[in-house]
């Protein structure tokens, strides 16, 4: 339990620092780090099929093409920076506040414990089971959005001449 | 679900809104596109992380990891194709801010 705490704690604290970090790099690597902390969550409640999926797709690819797209884009000059760092301190240093003060909601609120979770007729016991004999529908729309996706990427990434657009 | 398990799903409960609220709170402060993905991002790693706590709490752990696996899916491909969008923004008006975008109205 006291192990749950830590990385929730180190969870938030890894959100707030991607959410408030000046530079687009810090916040993907944040991210990245909100990302792997869930995955110890994960398999810590015994969810390793999923953990595993968010380790290698969330932490990996999705901070892949977070730096990629970083990478692509223009830098900021230095009294840009300044100028913005201003101006982010004035927006961003009420999001700390609103944690706090949230949690602090929360835990004078006390929501009852002894809430009952709706017992649904079990499934299968193996997630393999699930995804392939019980959500076949759902994984057709997998293979769709995911060919959208990729039919998507493929039009946007598409490198044209500057007088075409 | 017993009182341990309630308690678990309190537990993570509790920390997954603070998460939320970072997500939520970036997406409507940003101007800047890139940063609101990020945003976004945060939102669902809530949502995935409450829904295998869920999955525990209800006894259907294999129920919730078929459907993060799911949501893991989709958010992929939209974070892929948000990013070309947000590519696609900076080629054309040269900025990632969310105010350059007014053209869009014309």
């Amino acid at each position: 339990m006291q192990i749950n705490i830590v990385l929730l704690i180190l969870m938030v604290l890894a959100a707030l620092w991607s959410v408030m970090s000046r530079s687009l790099l810090k916040a993907t690597v944040g991210l990245a780090l909100t990302s792997a902390i869930i995955t110890m969550l994960m398999f810590r409640l015994g969810a390793a099929l999923a953990a595993v999926f968010e380790l290698s797709v969330c932490t990996g690819l999705i901070t892949v093409v977070f730096v990629s797209t970083i990478s692509l884009t223009k830098p900021l000059t230095h009294k840009e920076i300044t100028e913005l760092s201003k101006d982010r301190i004035k927006r961003y240093w009420y999001l700390p506040v609103i944690v706090a003060l949230a949690a602090a909601g929360m835990a004078v609120l006390r929501i009852p414990k002894d809430f009952a979770m709706p017992n649904l007729p079990a499934i299968a016991a193996d997630v393999r089971v699930v995804l392939w004999n019980a959500r076949q529908l759902d994984l057709f729309g997998q293979i769709i959005v995911i060919i959208i996706g990729a039919l998507g990427v493929v039009i946007l990434f598409e490198e044209r001449r500057r007088d075409e657009w | 679900m017993n009182g341990e398990t309630a308690g678990l799903f309190y537990l993570f409960g509790f920390f997954v809104v603070l998460v939320s609220i970072c997500g939520l709170y970036c997406i409507l402060v940003t101007r800047n596109l890139i940063r609101a993905i990020i945003g976004l991002e945060i939102l669902i790693k809530g949502v995935t992380l409450l829904l295998v706590v869920a999955g525990y709490a209800a006894g259907q752990p294999a129920l919730s990891q078929a459907l993060v696996i799911t949501v893991i899916v989709i958010e992929v491909v939209l974070i892929a194709v948000a990013g070309g969008i947000a590519l696609r923004v900076f080629r054309h008006t040269d900025s990632l801010e969310v105010g350059e975008l007014r053209k869009l109205k014309e």
